[in-house]
């Protein structure tokens, strides 16, 4: 694998919070890699640190979430010096060029993050001319030309409307023009889809692999769907208690998961049409405190293969395979030989 | 196998939310939720109820089990032999049936008082129906606890201390204690993540077991659904339009949107892609529902005859399936001509 062909590399990112007292371990070391043009998938329980790590790559923390550690190297085109975004001051002018232009997020929730009293068409611009030298003519052509690709009837008349006379799937179509319409290279969707109807989920999705297609974006997309993971990603990466735990091609994860976590996660959800006498997997006990200090691997307490070396000492990244790599002691040995 | 015996029979149950007039406000128009809805549960079964927010699955939880009562239809209950409607019983009949049908909300967050430690809230209803002595009852929510795998001395705690999985274990314990017969299970499980899930639908089955319970099972995904239940009622804007076995559902659907529904499900595995049907739109306002059938304006096999006549619930095949869908039959009342 070429060095050139990855668009957004994280190395063991360290995100923390600080609530009076007590630190919060947020994101505790997270490496993974994005591929130009192709799609990443974070997966994770609530808590686990996916929606902080995506943040973090923009440094849209709020005031008591600071990095501690680690790396963001954003390589604009291939054959750049990648930038680091995590060295960049946090609401300096040169984070700024890029948030909405180069790399920009979509938000789980559409209905809370529009501003209800703008309209839509407002919204929309603010992006576009602050990134922009456009007139607002040209600026409303443009706009309505996107929204009738994302599939919105009648643009040009709603481009005047304002967001609580849009339905959720709409808002959601909204969103993705504010992100999409100065054309980033990044697109980060936390959670997309998660408020809304599985038939609207699906039409979402459809759009925005179409998206990607048509402009050849980069995509993250987080999410707890195993069903999502396995429709959209080229890679995936597995969270747990702020920790990439397992990382590599949609192939590995799915037909040859290695972390006891991964393929705990996996048996546990029902699939259409499953056998009904069957049990479903689950995993007992539930997510430690996000503040729970560690003294080994954090799945240790609820680990079926946990030892003594597992609770008192953090297992180290290892590629188990190419491009696979996994953190858990079991896959010590099957290295060495 | 022996002859089913239905416990609960719905028979057209509607319900309307009318608003009033106010000062310098005309009434709002009236919302109908629920529209002659008819299914009847078999005893020790799972019932599953699916479909979008909006569709008024909820809204027929609620009236399976009083909280707002129906405006119109008939819910029989079968009480050891004696059928009673459930609308028209006397307080006392009514007091008696409220502890034998429970219900499980979907937020484990919003349903326990806060301020009230668990062994209060146990306690109330079991006061309240009587149901033993003091020691009696504290044995019994400590045995509940015990069934639902948490500690008795859990009940001194508040709700505050509990994660949403316990706080959901400890919400099915309590709806236990009352020894229902059917337990409306509202969304039980989705506010929970994947791992915890597994957990409390695993719990639910050995309880179900264990306890001779039915269940009105409510959720919006379809596979927690199918895996849950034993058949399946699947609405679409206050309408029932399709009841069947969930075995077969996956392959055996007949109704449109069924059809849309489970193909727009992903499938956790690797490299089973869906065939999509994408389905155009939104879910229609409940406030201006389409004439005719209800579906007609986002379905891709529309006729003529489906955007006038509003087809009716009938067999089609063997085994209880259901379908509301003019494809299968012929309307019953001829379509009125436009002139």
């Amino acid at each position: 694998m070429t060095r050139d062909d990855i668009v957004l590399e994280v190395k063991d990112l360290k995100t923390r919070f600080k609530v009076g007292k007590k630190i919060v371990n947020a994101v505790n070391g997270a490496t993974f890699s994005l591929k130009r043009g192709k799609t990443l998938c974070i997966v994770g329980e609530s808590g686990c640190g996916k929606s902080v790590t995506a943040h973090s790559i923009l440094q849209l923390l709020p005031p008591v979430g600071y990095i501690e550690g680690g790396e963001v190297l954003y390589t604009p085109h291939t054959g750049d010096r990648p930038k680091s975004l995590s060295s960049m001051k946090r609401s300096g002018r040169a984070i700024r060029s890029i948030r909405g232009k180069e790399i920009s997020m979509i938000f789980q929730d559409p209905m809370s993050t529009l501003n209800p009293v703008y309209t839509i068409g407002n919204q929309i611009m603010e992006n576009l001319r602050h990134h922009e030298k456009i007139s607002k003519a040209e600026a409303r052509e443009r706009i309505v030309r996107l929204l009738t690709e994302l599939g919105i009837p009648e643009a040009d008349r709603r481009f005047d409307e304002y967001p609580h006379q849009f339905s959720g799937g709409m808002k959601q179509r909204v969103m993705i023009a504010i992100a999409m319409i100065c054309n980033p290279n990044i697109l980060i969707a936390d959670e997309p889809t998660t408020a809304l109807d599985v038939t609207i989920q699906a039409q979402i999705l459809e759009l925005m692999q179409k998206m990607q297609q048509e402009h050849g974006t980069s995509v993250i997309l987080i999410t707890h769907n195993m069903g999502i993971v396995a429709e959209v990603a080229d890679d995936v990466a597995v969270m747990y208690m702020g920790r990439v735990v397992e990382f590599g091609s949609l192939r590995q994860i799915f037909t040859n998961p290695k972390h006891p976590y991964t393929r705990a996660l996996m048996r546990s959800v029902p699939v259409l049409g499953m056998d009904r006498s069957q049990e479903l997997a689950s995993i007992a006990g539930s997510t430690p405190d996000a503040s729970t200090v560690f003294t080994g691997c954090e799945f240790a307490n609820r680990c079926v293969h946990a030892t003594d070396r597992c609770r008192n000492h953090f297992p180290e990244d290892r590629e188990v395979e190419d491009g696979h790599r996994v953190r858990c002691f079991l896959y010590e040995e099957e290295m060495k030989q | 196998m022996s002859e089913k015996k239905a416990i609960l029979t719905l028979e057209h149950v509607s319900k309307e939310y009318t608003g009033s007039a106010k000062l310098f406000k005309k009434a709002p128009p009236s919302v109908k939720a629920v529209s002659d809805v008819s299914f009847s549960v078999n005893e020790g079964e799972t019932f599953g109820i699916v479909g979008e927010s909006g569709c008024g699955k909820t809204t027929l939880g609620k009236c399976i089990v009083r909280l707002h009562p129906p405006t119109a239809g008939k819910m029989w209950y079968d009480d050891d032999g004696r059928k009673l409607d459930l609308m028209q019983l006397d307080q006392d009949e009514s007091f008696r049936l409220r502890q034998k049908l429970q219900i499980i909300f979907q937020d484990p967050y919003a349903s326990l008082n806060p301020m009230h430690n668990i062994l209060e809230a146990f306690d109330e209803p079991l006061r309240v129906h009587k149901l033993g002595s003091r020691e009696q009852r504290r044995e019994k929510i400590a045995e509940m606890l015990r069934e639902v795998n948490l500690q008795p001395d859990y009940m001194y705690r508040y709700p505050g201390e509990f994660s949403g999985g316990q706080r959901q274990r400890i919400c099915i314990a309590k709806a236990l204690a009352m020894q229902p017969r059917l337990i409306v299970c509202d969304e039980p499980v989705s506010a929970l993540d994947v791992s915890i899930q597994a957990q409390i639908m695993n719990l639910m089955r050995r309880l179900q077991r264990d306890y001779k319970l039915t269940y009105v099972f409510i959720a919006h995904d379809l596979s927690v659904v199918q895996y849950m239940s034993d058949r399946i009622a699947v609405m679409y804007l206050g309408k029932v339009v399709e009841i069947s076995k969930s075995e077969g559902l996956h392959t055996d659907y007949k109704h449109p949107y069924t059809e849309s529904l489970l193909s727009a499900v992903p499938i956790p595995i690797y490299g089973q892609k869906q065939k999509r049907i994408i389905l155009e739109g939104d879910v229609p306002s409940p406030l201006h529902p389409p004439a005719g059938c209800k579906f007609h304006p986002r379905c891709r096999r529309c006729m003529e005859v489906c955007r006038h006549v509003e087809p009716t619930l009938r067999p089609v095949g063997t085994d209880g399936h259901m379908v509301a869908c003019h494809l299968y039959h012929e309307p019953e009342e001829i379509p009125p001509k436009n002139e």
